[in-house]
């Protein structure tokens, strides 16, 4: 399936070791490989070839840089373009004088705009602010219901006058509700409509008249294709979007349909939805998804979820470590117990390059199970402290040893030393990756968090 | 990848602008003159991406073009050869959905959002409509009002409804309404369930749960287990179909909001991969916005612009 792009590019630059300049030829083999990862992900085919275009103008003919290969330098040349896509794009809401700030949520069937109203009065509650919700989907069987679940769950405010079936009273006497009754601001549902619908657009129009509202956010699926341009830009071009709620980013979506649309519409990406709680709301962040759109796993929240389990001390020891390349089986054991304090296995799972893969999960389903990792952690504890710190000992003898130990077998042994030395692999080119964040105080939080994903 | 090496050259002249449009794409190739050429790389790029922006996928693109451009120089169309060859992937997919004893169960499955309950009401009426006597029945216990939502589509379809108790376990649910459907003699059970990722490995679990409580009941139940594909998706829609084959036993496609622009591309990469059959397209919102999957028809689509 999908290889991280750097993993790519290592094969296409396997070749030239040693050499000071990216050539022409190279470079376009790895633009090639560039330009089926990013399709591969849903960026669009347009926006790839402006891309592959942009990246080719700044690789050909650079120095290759000591400190990288030239596998990384490309690397870093897409991701710095593609950051350079977002702008200096903020997750969440701009600042605006208007009360109540009247958010208006827009966008296909199915999207998760009404989850999406939850949500946000959620966070906006959180915030301290009063948010009131409406829904104005009249059409779809139990919608307005649904609202009111969801509010509830949300513990905000629905605006619901019973028997009011015009979408437009509807938004119109929630905002005159909310204005009078002090709420800070308003959220309006819409029902799900699609770009090429006159009569549902002009309807959103109407709502829109009504309302007059300072955020006009477009919930986009993070598993649409090809299509998200075309969608996103007539709801554009006809209502205006100031900007995008990527939902469902909990998949394996690399999500680079929303790339896209930022691209091409010009929308900045406000909130990423990761899963169907009400909780699982977060404001963007560009170098999230552009990693995950190279496949590089989404590393960052990654980081964030392990910094809450490893303590500052912890991180720094094995940040030397990785440094230095001194990652051993003891300290696998003890990130195996940080990732079981981390929470919901499969979720952590996904979010690291390489274990994403859908098909090596499924391949190794029991490796997700958290009673193999209390079998892994028996198999490390059989092991002398000389073997834990080098592998390289455990000859045939003594993983017979360890197995009998540990009461396992040999092949779950042997399982185990190779996922380990995968991960040894991994964490040399997570190490990389860190490296090539930008400036100073990026870079320093990435390879602080490099430590923290490794460590307890 | 040879496929790659092939427009390496075309790809070195980036400013040159492609048609986009598939007419566009073989009009050349297709005048009288150019039938008896083999296709250019040009041409060669500009029909992949025309697969491309359909959401069929890099991989599938490349396949179907290689195999086009195989049989160009033998004077055929080039819009017929690519019809020919995806109508062959589509139709190496096609086989009649199993049958067995009765009641005949249908699960209906898919991530969040795609469409499964809409689709349910929809397939209560085409059944209705046939002449078999369908129950639907609740197994979504998670979302917040989807019983609601689909006990009004049931209403409409003028069929009866088992609901589940909220929070209760979607497989006693099941339980309860094939049970019901034995007794009240009924020859088709269409379940709904939660919308559910892929990569949820309990949730899917949830579903193999489903699945060996209807084969407790009922011979070779679920008969059928109804992938819902939203036709805006993109390459995950492989993924989705390959998880939810692998756990939840899914031996046929639901392609649903093909009247937007979107054209559900990633079903061909599916048909070809898995060899899984399109069973029926959603088209609106209505209840009789279902029809049956017509492979002359989807392809025909295929390539045409909406706007
Ligand atoms: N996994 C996941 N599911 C989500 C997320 N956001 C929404 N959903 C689910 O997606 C489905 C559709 O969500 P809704 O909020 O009903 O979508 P909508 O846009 O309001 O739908 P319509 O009103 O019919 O157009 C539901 O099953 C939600 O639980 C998310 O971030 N992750
Ligand atoms: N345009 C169009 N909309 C559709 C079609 N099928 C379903 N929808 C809409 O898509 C939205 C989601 O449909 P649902 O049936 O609730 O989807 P679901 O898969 O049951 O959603 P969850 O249970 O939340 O996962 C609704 O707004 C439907 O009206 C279709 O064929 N065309
Ligand atoms: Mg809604
Ligand atoms: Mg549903």
């Amino acid at each position: 399936m999908f290889d991280s792009l750097s993993d790519r590019l290592q094969g296409v630059f396997r070749s030239l070791r040693g050499e000071a300049r990216l050539t022409e030829v190279t470079v376009e083999a790895a633009l090639r490989e560039i330009r089926m990862a990013l399709l591969e992900a849903d960026v669009n085919f347009k926006v790839v070839k402006a891309f592959i275009d942009r990246v080719r103008d700044r690789a050909v003919d650079q120095e290759v840089l000591k400190s990288l290969t030239p596998a990384q330098q490309v690397v870093r040349i897409v991701r710095d373009e593609m950051l350079a896509l977002f702008g200096d794009t903020q997750g969440g809401l701009p600042t605006v004088q208007a009360r109540p700030r009247v958010i208006l949520l827009l966008g296909l069937q199915g999207s998760g705009k009404t989850t999406t109203t939850g949500k946000l009065g959620r966070w906006l509650a959180k915030q301290g602010r009063h948010p009131l919700v409406v829904s104005t989907d009249v059409r779809r069987p139990a919608a307005i219901e649904q609202l009111s679940v969801v509010g509830k769950q949300a513990g905000v405010r629905v605006y619901d006058p019973a028997g009011e079936m015009d979408p437009v009273a509807r938004a119109s006497g929630a905002l005159a509700d909310a204005r009078n009754s002090g709420f800070d601001v308003l959220i309006v549902d819409t029902a799900g409509r699609l770009h090429i619908d006159d009569d549902l657009m002009d309807e959103l129009r109407a709502i829109k008249a009504a309302v007059d509202p300072s955020d006009l956010l477009y919930v986009a699926d993070a598993m649409t294709g090809q299509d998200a341009i075309k969608s996103a830009g007539e709801f554009n071009r006809r209502i205006g979007i100031t900007g995008v709620v990527l939902s469902k980013m909990d998949g394996d979506a690399r999500g680079g349909a929303a790339l896209s649309v930022v691209g091409v519409v010009g929308v900045p990406i406000a909130f990423v939805g990761s899963g169907e709680r009400l909780q699982d709301l977060e404001p963007f962040h560009p170098d999230r998804v552009v990693s995950r759109v190279l496949g590089m796993g989404d590393v960052l929240s990654l980081i964030e979820k392990a910094e809450e389990a490893v303590s500052q001390e912890d991180a720094e020891k094995l940040e030397r470590k990785i440094r230095n390349n001194e990652f051993t089986l003891e300290d696998f054991r003890d990130q195996l117990r940080t990732i079981k304090k981390m929470g919901p296995l499969e979720q952590i799972l996904g979010m690291i390059p390489g274990l994403g893969n859908l098909k090596e999960l499924t391949a190794n389903r029991e490796k997700v199970d958290e009673g193999q990792l209390s079998r892994v952690e028996a198999i490390i504890n059989s092991m002398t402290v000389k073997e834990r710190r080098n592998h390289q000992l455990l000859n045939g003898s003594r993983r017979k040893r360890i197995a009998k130990g540990s009461g396992t077998s040999v092949e779950e042994v042997n399982r185990l030393l190779k996922q380990f030395v995968q991960m040894q692999k991994m964490l040399k080119q997570l190490g990389g990756m860190a490296g090539l964040g930008g400036g100073g105080k990026k870079k320093m939080r990435g390879l602080a968090g490099m430590k923290g994903l490794m460590n307890r | 990848m040879g496929f790659f090496e092939r427009i390496k050259d075309s790809l070195a002249r980036t400013t040159q602008q492609f048609a986009e449009r598939f007419e566009e794409v073989v009009q050349g190739a297709d005048s009288p003159e150019g039938r008896t050429r083999p296709v250019d790389v040009d041409t060669i790029e500009a029909l992949e991406e025309a697969l491309i922006s359909a959401d069929v996928g890099v991989a599938a693109a490349a396949r179907i073009v290689e195999a086009v451009s195989a049989k160009k120089d033998r004077g055929q169309s080039l819009r017929a050869l690519v019809r020919t060859e995806i109508l062959a992937i589509l139709q190496r997919a096609a086989s009649p959905p199993p049958d067995g004893q009765r009641p005949h169960v249908v699960l209906v499955v898919g991530v969040n959002g795609t469409g499964k309950t809409t689709t349910v009401g929809k397939l209560a009426r085409l059944s209705k409509d046939s002449g078999l006597t369908p129950l639907i029945c609740a197994a979504d216990t998670f979302r917040a009002a989807a019983v609601e939502q689909l006990e009004v589509w049931a209403t409409r379809a003028g069929v009866d409804f088992i609901r589940a108790r909220a929070g209760a376990d979607p497989a006693a649910v099941v339980f309860d309404a094939i049970a019901a459907g034995k007794a009240r003699g009924r020859d088709l059970v269409l379940v709904d369930t939660a919308g559910r990722l892929h990569t949820r490995t309990n949730l899917m679990t949830e579903l193999d749960k489903i699945r060996r409580v209807a084969a407790r009941e009922v011979e070779g139940a679920p008969h059928e287990v109804l992938l819902v594909l939203d036709a805006t998706v993109g390459q995950n829609g492989l993924n989705q179909a390959r998880e939810f084959m692998s756990v939840a036993g899914v031996n046929g496609i639901i392609l649903t909001k093909l009247d937007g622009t979107a054209k559900g591309g990633i079903a061909v990469a599916i048909a070809h991969d898995l060899q899984l059959p399109i069973r029926y397209v959603g088209v609106g919102e209505g209840i009789d916005d279902l029809i049956p999957f017509s492979p002359q028809e989807y392809v025909d689509a295929l390539f045409e612009e909406k706007w």
